[in-house]
């Protein structure tokens, strides 16, 4: 066989983009992404239990099987759902975008078999009611040893997926396979990977001396030692998400727009400032622990999470600021926010990941950043307010913002056209909207005190009787209306991609249907296709609306944040 | 850009400062015990201060300005602890067996509690009343019945 015949079967080229798609590698992008899917649903159905159980006048599931499925969706989304699809992001990033093979198959199946049988396990045990445990499975509290087997053997696939992408970068490299710097995307999923490899050893650090306490082969480890060491796994799975999460914000807003990132060594910078920062944000999740000085904590989580914040509030404003630019080489001129109602809020791809930075920025990061303050810690720890925070970052923030790259991938990889494509305009709204009332319904609740992860807000049938103010079980209702809404926005999303990648049209030498008009599509496609060259040039084009937006963020910010203090200050002293 | 690194000094200013200025702070005193140990602290002192009775929960007034002891167990706090108003308290918390999270309601002041840490809250009460202790950190099955009380008196 000539060697010109094996190049010809190895990859097809991308009739939308002109990009080369390896099929090899497209089968792995493929699998990750459906796998990612199925855990998603799994983890849901559980959201949707959970939710109903929550809504204090509803409580759906009785006590053994609340705890059950609460273990059951940390899991599922955390781990299985969100890796399994960072995956797929990882062999496209390095492969399509850099033009090259991937370094090697062998190792493509080895992890992706680690991985599925690792969540099956897990989910089996976890369904058999031998792990009741929570995702932290914090020692003394003891689950069945396949528990923790499940979750090691997921996380050897992924390390292994991790060191695949890094050789891939590398034969890429030395293949000079793509012309000058290496392309944003992937640089941000290069970061990912990074975090990924620290995160996914501290979680080895955790996890295998407990794995072999279960067995009865070793002393329990010290619970602070364990917490310590799990944080460092669990935070720093949500620093792989935002990056991730990121690199997806500057990939849509490219094919959406046509934008192009302002400033590309401010954006790598900002990247940079994530690796070498944000992983000691993890302290946070220790501030009134015991053991820990002030001292600690407070270098900790001040020193290196706010050049990281920093990192964030950079991509928050070079983002929009990008696009901005887009729209008004476009002739979007009119007045400050012009720009920004012409948006393309047709595509659900652009609307899903520009409601993703919102949420993002507005609720999650706000709330984070404050809740992860020493001391005003004291009145959110363990407390609905930090699912409230968190369900912002990674279900609004991250989850939306794969969806968005869903409706991409389907088109260009799976080369399938969507049916329904009016209900697909209005998902990433119900699905946002829903997160949103839902994330604001615990941390309202939360600033009560309603703890998370307990099964009956009211401590019915304790022998020391106590209960909540009628408004915290209002905000209850409030989170349980927020769970239906998003789990309708989540099926119909699940409908939409399954209906297209196994019974959608095929769209195989086509070009990617647009979701906008004809005009406005082409106008897109001449900004692409001026590449980076012309980047520099965008340099005198104003940015006053995304400017305006930036200021009204921090000026949020500072008053959510200085209203904490207040609040505190009415506490009991303590010291 | 700016902006947002000023932003992100004064944030970076609040946290020490308030450190050395607030009446708020995470404690910071912890000890190594023994559970065994920290449990026969906590009935010792049940028996040298207990004042009365709450549903057969034992009702112990600490001397002001002494030492208390709180016990997390599946699944209650032990004992119920009496204090006076504006008068501060060295609260050592514990865990007899899993890890839990003492939650004082409804002024929603929360700290982690491990086996193994006997941890030490210096805590003056501002207001008086009945308080709830809840458990926030989930301790299996019952985690959802472990409550306990403070008393606060004028």
């Amino acid at each position: 066989m000539s060697t010109d015949t094996v190049k010809a079967a190895a990859y097809r080229v991308c009739e939308t983009t002109g990009l080369s798609i390896f099929l090899k590698a497209q089968f792995f992008v493929k699998i990750n992404a459906v796998l990612a899917v199925i855990f998603l649903l799994v983890g849901g159905i559980a959201a949707l239990l959970l939710a109903l159980t929550r809504w204090s006048n509803v409580m759906l599931l009785n006590d053994i099987w609340y705890y059950r499925m609460v273990t059951l969706h940390g899991v599922n989304m955390l781990v299985f759902w969100i890796i399994f699809f960072e995956m797929a992001i990882l062999y496209f990033a390095s492969t399509t975008l850099l033009n090259t093979k991937m370094f090697s198959k062998k190792l493509a199946h080895t992890s992706l078999a680690l991985m599925f049988v690792g969540a099956v396990v897990t989910n089996y045990i976890i369904l058999k009611g031998q792990a009741d445990v929570m995702l932290t499975s914090y020692p003394p509290l003891e689950a069945h040893p396949l528990f923790y087997l499940g979750i090691i053997l997921f996380a050897v696939g992924a390390l292994i997926v991790a060191f695949n992408f890094f050789a891939t970068l590398y034969i890429a490299k030395k293949n000079k396979t793509y012309e000058g710097s290496m392309p944003l995307v992937t640089f941000g999923a290069a970061t990912a990977a990074i975090i990924a490899v620290v995160a996914l050893l501290h979680g080895a650090a955790a996890l295998v001396p407990t794995f072999l306490w279960s067995m009865g082969w070793m002393e329990m480890m010290d619970p602070g030692a364990y917490r310590l060491l799990w944080w460092g796994l669990g935070h720093h799975s949500q620093q792989i998400n935002v990056a991730a999460m990121v690199s997806v914000w500057y990939f849509v807003a490219t094919m959406s727009t046509g934008a192009k990132p302002l400033n590309e060594t401010v954006c790598r910078g900002a990247f940079i400032l994530y690796i070498l920062f944000i992983n000691l944000a993890a302290a946070h999740h220790l501030l009134v622990d015991p053991g820990l000085s002030s001292e600690w904590k407070i270098w900790n989580t001040s020193y290196a999470m706010y050049l990281a914040v920093l990192a964030s509030m950079i991509h928050g404003y070079t983002v929009p600021a990008s696009m901005e630019v887009a729209m008004r080489r476009k002739g979007y001129n009119k007045g400050i926010f012009g720009w920004f109602a012409k948006l393309p809020w047709k595509d659900p791809g652009f609307s899903a990941v520009a409601l993703s930075a919102i949420i993002f920025g507005f609720i999650g990061g706000i709330t984070g950043v404050t809740l992860g303050t020493e001391q005003i810690n004291i009145m959110a720890h363990n407390t609905l307010r930090i699912p409230g925070h968190f369900h912002a970052t990674v279900v609004g923030g991250t989850t939306l913002a794969f969806m968005g790259l869903a409706y991409y991938l389907v088109p260009l990889i799976f080369q399938k056209d969507f049916y329904m494509k009016k209900l697909a305009r209005i998902q990433p709204w119900l699905f946002g909207g829903g997160i949103v009332i839902m994330s604001l319904g615990m941390s309202f609740a939360g600033t009560y005190g309603v703890p998370r992860r307990t099964y009956d807000s009211d401590f019915g049938g304790a022998v020391l009787e106590t209960g909540f103010d009628p408004v915290a079980h209002i905000f209850l209702g409030v989170l349980g209306i927020g769970g239906v809404i998003a789990f309708i926005g989540l099926l119909l999303f699940l409908v939409l991609i399954v209906a297209a990648v196994f019974f959608g049209p095929s769209l195989k030498g086509q070009k990617m249907p647009t979701w906008q008009t004809d005009k406005e599509q082409k106008m897109t496609d001449e900004l692409i296709s001026k590449g980076y060259e012309e980047e520099g040039k965008d340099y005198h084009v104003k940015t006053p609306g995304t400017i305006v937006l930036v200021l009204i963020f921090l000026l949020s910010f500072a008053i959510y944040y200085f209203a904490n203090w207040a609040a505190l200050a009415d506490l009991w002293h303590i010291r | 850009m700016g902006l947002a690194l000023a932003w992100c000094l004064v944030m970076s200013i609040t946290m020490p400062w308030w450190h050395f200025q607030g009446k708020q702070n995470a404690p910071q005193t912890t000890y190594e015990v023994e559970p065994e140990a920290f449990i026969q602290r906590v009935h010792q002192f049940v028996e040298t201060n207990q004042v009365g009775e709450m549903n057969n929960v034992p009702i112990v007034e600490p001397e002001p300005g002494g030492d208390a002891y709180l016990l997390g167990q599946m699944w209650r706090w032990y004992p119920v602890l009496k204090l006076k108003k504006d008068q501060t308290y060295r609260i050592h918390v514990s865990s007899a067996d899993l890890q839990h999270g003492l939650s004082i309601i409804p002024i929603n002041m929360n700290i982690h509690v491990l086996p193994g840490y006997d941890y030490v809250m210096e805590i003056t009460p501002t207001t008086s009343g009945e308080f709830s202790l809840i458990c926030n950190e989930f301790c299996g099955i019952g985690h959802h019945l472990m409550t306990g009380k403070i008393i606060v008196e004028e």
